[in-house]
Order: C-alpha cells, then structure tokens, then sequence
C-alpha cells in the first residue's frame, strides 16, 4: 500500500467503514444480542405455553424493555458526557418530553372508552374543558406524534444549546443549569391548565395503530422495536465516535481551546451532539411510554436526570457499550431491590456511585471481563 | 472618466477586498501581520498600550521581553482571544482580525502554539496530526471525513519534519515535554498557516532538542511567516533575523540582535532591574 498506510493504526483507517464499526468479537456479541432479543425471547413469550418454566412473563417483558429504554438514554448520555465531556443533569427532561408527546398520541387513541366516555381525554373532562387546547391539534395522527418525539426535544435541546454552547457556558455551571431546566418544566408540567394531566400525567392507555395495548403480541412488537432501536443507536453511536468527528469530540472534551485554534468552531459540533443525543432520549421516552403504560411529571424530576448519569458512570464513560451494561445492570439491581428493601434503595444508589468512582473509575467496561485486549 | 476609475478599482485586486477575502491573505505590500495602535487593559493594567507592530512575509521575527510586557496578550489579540479595546489588527492587507474568532483566525491561515504544550492527549500522534490537517472543518464534512493516501503521506511528511515517525501509533500524553512541543508545531504545520506564532516554543527542552529546534525554525523561515516569543536569549541569538523588544505593553525597540544588545534603553530594561 502507500507509505502512509504502515502507520495508521490497524483496523482504524480504510476498509469497509461499516465493516469495522466493531471489532470481530464486538459484532458476535452484537449478533447474539439480536439473536436473543429478536428470536428467543418472543418466542419464550408467545410460543412457550404460561404454565411452562420457560415462560417470559409479562413482568420481564415489560421490565427488559423498559431497561432497553433506559440503556438508550445512557448510551445518549455517554455520546454527550462520556466522548465530548459535557454532563447533562437534564437528560430526564428530553426522555420526558419524547414520552409525552407519543402518550398525547395514546391518549386520543383512547377514544370514547375513557372514565367518562367523552371525546377528551378523562382529566379535561375534570377541568370542565370544552376542547382540545390548540397544541393537541393533530395529536390524533400517530405520525404527527411521532413527529413530536423528534422534534420537541430536539429544537429544545438545540435553542438551549445554541446559547449556552455560545456564551460557553461549560463544566459545572452547564450541568446545574440543565438540572434546573428539567426541574422547571416538571414544575410547569405539574400544573393542571398546563394541559398534560398535571401531576397524574398520562395513564389507561388502550390501543397503538388500533392493536390492544397490553396484547402479548403488542407487548413483543414494541419489545422487538425497543430492542432494534437500541442496537441500531449502539451502531449509529460507533460510527459518529470511530469517525473523524468523534475524534474532534474527544478533542474537544480534552483540549477545547487547541480545537478552536486548530480551526474547527467547537459550538457547532457541541451543538450537533447535544442535540442528536437529545432526540435519542426522546425517542426512548417514546417507547417507554406505551410498554410502561404511565407517563407523568416525575420523569423529570432532577434525580431522574441525576440516576441517568450514574448509569452512565457505573457502565464506563466513553465506551458506548459500558453505559448501556451500566443502565442495565443498575436497573435490574433496582427492580430486585426495591422489592427486597424499598427503604434503602437511594443509599445503595448512593454507595454504588461512591465505590463505582473510587474502585472502577472505568466502569463495569473497565472490568477484564469487557476489556479488549490492547494494542 | 470617474466610471471607468471606478471599474478600475473594483478590477484591481487591492480594492476589491470581497474578492480578496475568499482567495486569501493579500499580502502585495510584503508586510503580512500589521498591528496598529493597539491597546488592551484588564481592571485597569493596561497589558497593551497603543502598540504598533508590522511582520513582512516570510519573516522569522523574535520578541522579546521582561514578564507582562504583554507578548502573550499580543498573540491573544493577534489570534482573536482577545478583543482589544481600541487599535486595528490586519492579516495581510484585508483581513481584520478584530472581527474574527479564533476558529475563523486559525482557518485564514494564523497557526498558534501555546506556551504550554496543548496537544490531544489521549488521541494518537498520527490522530493529532489528522485532526489538525486543513480541510474543511465544519460539522458534516468532519463526520464524513475519510483519509485519502495523499493525506497519510502528508501526514507522514511532517511526521518525518518533527522526528515522530516512530512514534506515530503512541497516545500523545505518553511523549516526553519536547515532543509534545514538537508535536504542535507538527499540528501547526498541518494546519498549512501562513503565519505561525511560537510562544515559548523551547521552554522546558533539553540543550540537543533546543538545537535542533533551532535548525527546524530556520527552515521554516521563508516558507512560513514566524513569530517566536522567547526568554531563552541564547536560542534567539542563534535564530534571529529581526528582534522586537516589548516593554509595558508597547515597542521599545527593534532591529537586529547586535544593535538591540547595544541599545541603552533595553540594557536598562532587563538589566536595570
């Protein structure tokens, strides 16, 4: 090859660029994991009769693909946190607000089988409102929500940036002000003529696309698309990081002023990731939503944000699949705790992040177990 | 009469600046770097006061100076860091730099080393390198960016300039103070500037890497516009053509090493202190 080829460092430059995405072990497991998730579970769920031991419950469906959901968001915080060094006590807000806009869509789907068989929905009816406020126009349309999930936490995220990324705002000071943005819309959101079902949020949903939403087959197809999202965002993750933009991310994350002298305008690309990481969290929030079957204020709440990032942490920074490990495992720890000891749940969060950054600084991705081998 | 002078002028390439912006650096009266006037305080020190400064294409120019005569505020205003609070700053004969950010400054072609060594530590020193490599920087081109051959080999061109070949694979937070100060300069060189700015480019280097650095400048010189801000007296004394003396924040003096070392005024200033 040309001279320059001998010392580009291996399997980084020239190839098929999707090919080598990940590495050939990276790609088994990427592999085993849809197999899993896209053959054996569905039919563990749909095929096995109830009665077998083999059996997946609705609980675990529901539960997997509501921590797939959170290993989304974990794997969007670790693209902005993790590989560009700006953490976001706020993630909450744009999970949230995708959910929202796909429960404002489940909502109508209710049609007239509500509490009180009126065309609005039950908590309008309770606050004597004759109509729809003017932004649940279209909400009607599954496309037009779906719309929404992209848009709202995206041109939120991007304005929001825009400006704190311009007047370069940076470290603690962005975290604190993103904690204070979610915590301001769940104030906002709380309130009943805000027109979200206040404190309540959004619940009794019946029906997506006219399928019965608690139907197994429901069940598995919005598994199954949690599942494919969350595989192809890990795939999407490792482009932008293996690329040359990634490579100014983490540039940016440890020598912002050499990139700005280099000639690059960090805003822009800081911008670009903040935002792309704000729409995969929207789009989470989306599928949460109608597997979970609530939606209400509390998702914004700061020590929402605030557990997203300790996902993150306790997975390993900047590794993509670290976090979404992290996201899982904290969670599943969660679902076995809480029941076994609701009380301390908080204090063994607590104590996981302490030790997780006094003895693993890397993370779950940092155990030998996960670590490829090193060049 | 007055029209055809005026269609004269906008064919002139001189007066016709819109034209000239998107070509580059008009540098047709020699000189590439004009600063004029410039003054910059900070809670009321005036780091910069009223000074002027004029760099000719292809100069390898030295400035010298006891600490806060305000060099590093020079190349912080030259490099679009600093706003100066009043004067005029030029890249060749169109460029306004006081109108500029430091992405747009460095993308005209003003390459800055830093005093302390800043490279990408946890990149490689080839992925510094192709970080720094011009071409267009804005966000989607970057993310579809992919190295061509022409790329590698200059990429191990300047390698070879900056005597890193070896250590091309390595993370750049593992190399010795001297290469991480040659490794930016390699990421200046890849950068393609006109102009390069040095400060303190052989501070913390040992006697042979000094020497060395020396033979690197003045090869540079002539290809490049150089401006080296330095302590070490004996490395300038080795590279320099032309010597600007700063003092408070203006010129003192200025001209070759010899006449700057008799002249009774800097003698005062370093030595009468």
């Amino acid at each position: 090859m040309m001279a320059g080829a001998a010392f580009a460092p291996p399997g980084e430059y020239g190839g098929p660029r999707f090919v080598r995405l990940l590495s050939g072990g990276g790609w088994s497991a990427w592999a085993a994991a849809a197999l899993v998730l896209f053959v054996v579970f569905p039919v563990l769920h749909l095929a096995v009769p109830e009665d077998s031991a083999l059996h997946l419950s609705d609980f675990w469906v529901t539960l997997i693909g509501k921590v797939m959901c959170y290993a989304i968001v974990a794997l969007a915080m670790d693209l902005i946190w993790g590989y560009t060094g700006i953490l976001s006590l706020g993630h909450g807000l744009f999970f949230a607000l995708g959910g929202y806009a796909m429960g404002m869509y489940l909502m109508r789907s209710i049609g007239h089988d509500g509490v009180y068989h009126s065309d609005l929905p039950d908590f309008m009816v309770f606050l004597d409102w004759k109509k729809y406020p003017w932004y649940w126009s279209f909400t009607e349309h599954f496309w037009y929500a779906a719309l929404l999930v992209v848009l709202v936490p995206g041109l939120l995220a991007f304005a929001f940036g825009y400006f704190a990324f311009r007047s370069r705002i940076k470290g603690v000071y962005f975290s604190i002000i993103t904690q204070a943005l979610t915590y301001a819309a769940m104030l906002l959101f709380f309130r009943n003529d805000t027109g979200f079902g206040g404190n309540n949020g959004f619940t009794d949903f019946k029906r997506i696309l006219g399928f019965p939403i608690t139907a197994p087959t429901t069940r598995m197809a919005l598994f199954v698309i949690t599942a494919a999202a969350l595989l192809g965002f890990l795939l999407l993750g490792r482009w932008i990081v293996k690329s040359k933009l990634g490579r100014v991310l983490t540039a940016i994350r440890d020598a912002e002023t050499r990139v700005m002298f280099s000639g690059y305008n960090p805003l822009y690309f800081k911008l670009f990731i903040w935002t792309l990481s704000a729409v995969i969290c929207g789009i989470a929030g989306a599928l949460y939503v109608p597997q979970v079957g609530i939606i209400n204020p509390s998702e914004m709440s700061p020590a929402n944000s605030i557990e997203i990032a300790i996902w993150t942490a306790v997975g390993g920074r900047g590794t993509l699949i670290g976090p979404v490990l992290g996201a899982a495992a904290v969670n599943f720890g969660k679902s076995w705790f809480t029941k076994a000891f609701p009380e301390y749940w908080l204090f063994a969060l607590g104590a996981l992040f302490i030790l997780v950054t006094l003895f693993l600084p890397r993370g779950l991705a940092g155990l030998r177990l996960f670590r490829r081998k090193s060049a | 009469m007055s029209g055809t002078a005026a269609r004269e002028s906008w064919d002139d390439p001189v007066a016709s600046g819109a034209r000239l912006l998107a070509e580059g650096v008009d540098t047709t009266h020699r000189g590439i770097l004009y600063l004029d006037g410039i003054s910059v305080s900070f809670d009321g020190f005036r780091a910069l006061n009223a000074l002027s400064l004029v760099v000719d294409e292809g100069e390898l120019r030295c400035v010298i100076g006891p600490n806060g005569a305000g060099k590093t505020t020079m190349m912080d205003v030259i490099t679009g860091k600093t706003r100066p609070d009043g004067g005029s700053a030029f890249f060749g004969q169109t460029i306004d730099l006081t109108r500029l950010s430091e992405p747009e400054i460095a993308g005209a072609g003003i390459g800055r080393k830093f005093q302390k060594p800043t490279v990408f530590e946890q990149h490689t020193v080839f992925e510094n390198l192709e970080l720094a490599m011009k071409t267009d920087k804005r966000v989607v081109p970057t993310l579809r960016a992919r190295l061509g051959s022409a790329e590698r080999d200059r990429i191990a061109h300047t390698l070879e300039t900056i005597k890193l070949l070896p250590e091309s694979g390595r993370a750049a937070g593992m190399l010795s103070h001297g290469q991480k100060q040659w490794l930016e300069i390699g990421m200046l060189l890849m950068q393609e500037p006109q102009v390069l700015l040095l400060d303190e480019p052989v501070a913390g280097m040992s006697d042979d890497e000094t020497l060395r650095s020396a033979e690197l400048f003045l090869s540079l010189a002539g290809k490049y516009t150089l401006v080296v801000v330095e302590h070490d007296m004996e490395f300038v004394a080795r590279i320099a053509q032309k010597v600007t003396v700063l003092h408070e924040g203006a010129v003192l003096a200025e001209g070759t090493m010899e006449s700057i070392q008799q002249n009774e005024e800097v003698i005062e200033v370093f030595l009468g202190r």
